[in-house]
């Protein structure tokens, strides 16, 4: 095939940016692709639940009392059909869901997000600083990864209280540990490398040589390792919701609408759960997809 | 050896010391114990006596060591709610939850290592990628909504097991135990196999990791030359070569799975320290959730000591990683 194409076009040899290879090799994957799919259409239905949800959910006189409980399918008083059922309140649950996935996501990637920073700063600095600095930042980190997240964050919120903020600052501390560590440990090998003592020598700042040399150098494992916490944030925040701990009554996150179904789960009312609970599912299993493949592609062990 | 365990053990002291001191903070910076303890039609005399009685006119470093001393002596305040020991409520109930982790460690290497073993033996077979897929879906799921899914199934639509609770127990050595009846056992069925399915997925991964390893060692291949049954080379060469890191990393993963088991116990209502400590922190039982932090502060530093411990035994770099 390339010969026939040689002769008629010959000059113009095909030059790949490297985000044009990273594209391509991502895309390799069917599955990872359709984990990337979802999960944007997950965002989507988030993003715009205010335009496209049949009802608003907080919006009291929206609701209809006599509406509660439905089954999943019926026309309700409204005169529009509750395709996923009711809650008790005679909220619609698929408004319900599209609301709730805005708080998870919202909870998820801004934790994410902070933990990101306060673990990556800690760790580049353990790694440029050494010495005390280090031993004390790794020796914290050790200390949190030892006990297990969702006891940590029980402890915070015990103390702390209900609310999205707490939550959040939960979470950051549960998670900063993971990114302190893979920072330090892809900044201690690239410190070593020559374009790094090169810099050095051409007398750079230290601060132009940790964020312009160092810190890119350092970014393809701290996104790996960000896409799979953002997951787990997802996850372990619905957890606490569910335990009463999390998010309050009044910002439903996936994990307290599927709270909310428990009660009502004995009597055969599944749906108010159940529902809530594959959404859930589906958003963590997408960007657990997304997060496999970009470890794969990410990982310069296995670059060809 | 004595100096690592000499430093490992003020280590540990150390990081319970600050576990206590934020603890202590944290329920410090809470709010006034004096707002629940008291009726609100107390007047001001009543009052004083009890801030008195309590130690709280007290300044904050000294309540923190009267606060240490007592529990030293094994005394973590009252529950407000009980008005009994607090110490003493989470004993009465760390068997349950003890019984519920074991039941789900026992379950995680039941179902886990066969599957491993399978899909470790026939990697590429349509089974085997069936096994692999099913273990993502269990480290992806969560875990309090697919306890919500068992009772529906199997307590609502087809009415096995029950759906809540520990049912009968028998009493051994002054604690109740439920596994012992048969009424017990089918409340435990669904709590232990919910709380295992991170483990199960776990052990699935290991064994088969594992499995294939071991499969390309020197002494598997010689056995096979020698002529023995697949089955032997299997369950005596192979087999009992992947046990030992399996069990050892199930055996570190009890301590979290005793962590983990306050979301199981609450979606089940079984009657353990989880449990416990979700109402606790509900009604706002602060007596109740100090004790509860400390223990497992004590617990898992305890575990950590002796996984150290163990490690420094069994492989002398880790012992001689201080003395540089």
């Amino acid at each position: 095939m390339s010969s026939t194409t040689a002769t008629r076009v010959p000059a113009a040899p095909r030059v790949e940016t490297p985000f044009q290879r990273f594209v391509s090799e991502f895309a390799a994957s069917r599955i990872a692709l359709l984990g990337l799919i979802l999960f944007l259409a997950i965002v989507a239905i988030a993003v715009l639940a205010p335009w496209i949800a049949p009802q608003n959910p907080y919006d009291l006189a929206q609701l209809d009392i006599m509406d509660g409980r439905m089954e999943p399918g019926t026309v309700g008083g409204a005169g529009f059909t509750y395709w996923l059922g009711t809650d008790d309140q005679g909220r619609d649950m698929l408004s319900g869901i599209m609301y709730g996935l805005r708080i998870s996501l919202i909870v998820g990637a801004g934790s994410a997000i902070i933990a990101c920073l306060v673990g990556a700063s800690l760790g580049m600095l353990a790694a440029y600083a050494g010495g005390r600095t280090d031993s004390l930042i790794m020796r914290l980190v050790d200390l949190q990864l030892s006990f297990p997240a969702i006891l940590a964050a029980l402890m915070i919120l015990a103390f702390l209280g209900k609310g999205i903020l707490n939550v959040v600052f939960a979470l950051v501390i549960v998670e900063w540990a993971y990114y302190a560590r893979t920072v330090r440990g892809s900044a201690l090998v690239e410190r070593r490398r020559e374009y790094i003592e090169a810099a050095q020598c051409l007398a750079l700042p230290t601060r132009r040589i940790i964020f312009r040399h160092l810190l890119p150098n350092c970014l393809p494992p701290l996104i790996v390792v960000g896409t799979m916490q953002v997951a787990r944030a997802i996850a372990l925040e619905a957890t606490l919701s569910f335990l009463g701990l999390g998010v309050p009554i009044t910002e439903p996150s996936l994990g307290l609408l599927i709270s909310n179904g428990y009660e009502y789960m004995l009597s055969g009312k599944y749906w108010i759960s159940f529902y809530p609970g594959i959404a859930l599912l589906v958003t963590i299993v997408s960007i657990n997809l997304v997060g496999d493949q970009l470890r794969d592609v990410l990982n310069p062990r296995l670059k060809r | 050896m004595t100096a690592f365990l000499l430093r490992r053990l003020i280590q540990a002291a150390a990081v319970v010391l600050v576990m206590s001191l934020l603890v202590f903070l944290g329920v410090f910076a809470v709010g006034d114990p004096i707002e629940i303890l008291i009726s609100p039609e107390a007047d001001q005399f009543e009052r004083e006596r009890a801030v008195k009685a309590l130690g709280l006119d007290l300044p904050l470093w000294q309540q923190y060591l009267v606060f240490l001393g007592n529990a030293l002596r094994g005394d973590l305040g009252r529950s407000f709610v009980f008005n009994e020991p607090a110490l003493k409520l989470i004993l009465e109930r760390m068997p349950a939850t003890l019984e519920l982790a074991i039941g789900a460690t026992v379950a995680a290497l039941i179902i886990g290592l066969p599957l491993g073993l399978y899909a470790g033996l026939k990697p590429n077979s349509p089974v085997s990628k069936g096994i692999m897929a099913t273990s993502i879906l269990g480290f992806s799921l969560p875990t309090f909504w697919v306890g919500l899914m068992l009772i529906m199934v199997f307590a609502v639509q087809l009415g096995w097991l029950p759906s809540t609770g520990r049912g009968e127990t028998v009493t051994i050595l002054g604690m109740r135990w439920s596994f012992l009846t048969s009424d017990g056992i089918a409340h435990l069925i669904m709590p232990a196999l919910n709380l295992a399915l991170f483990k199960i997925s776990l052990v699935i991964r290991l064994t088969r990791a594992g499995v294939r390893e071991t499969m390309l060692m020197d002494y598997v291949k010689f056995a096979r030359a020698k002529g023995l049954s697949p089955a032997r080379v299997t369950f005596v060469h192979v087999f009992k070569n992947i046990l030992i890191p399996v069990v050892t990393v199930v055996g570190l993963e009890f301590g979290g799975t005793i962590a983990f088991s306050v979301v199981t116990e609450s979606v089940f209502a079984w009657p353990g320290m989880g449990k416990l400590i979700i109402d606790s922190i509900n009604v706002l039982d602060r007596p109740v959730m100090v004790a509860y932090l400390m223990m497992i502060v004590l617990l898992f530093i305890t575990i950590n000591l002796v996984v150290d411990i163990t490690y420094s035994l069994l492989d002398p770099r880790v012992r001689l990683e201080g003395k540089q």
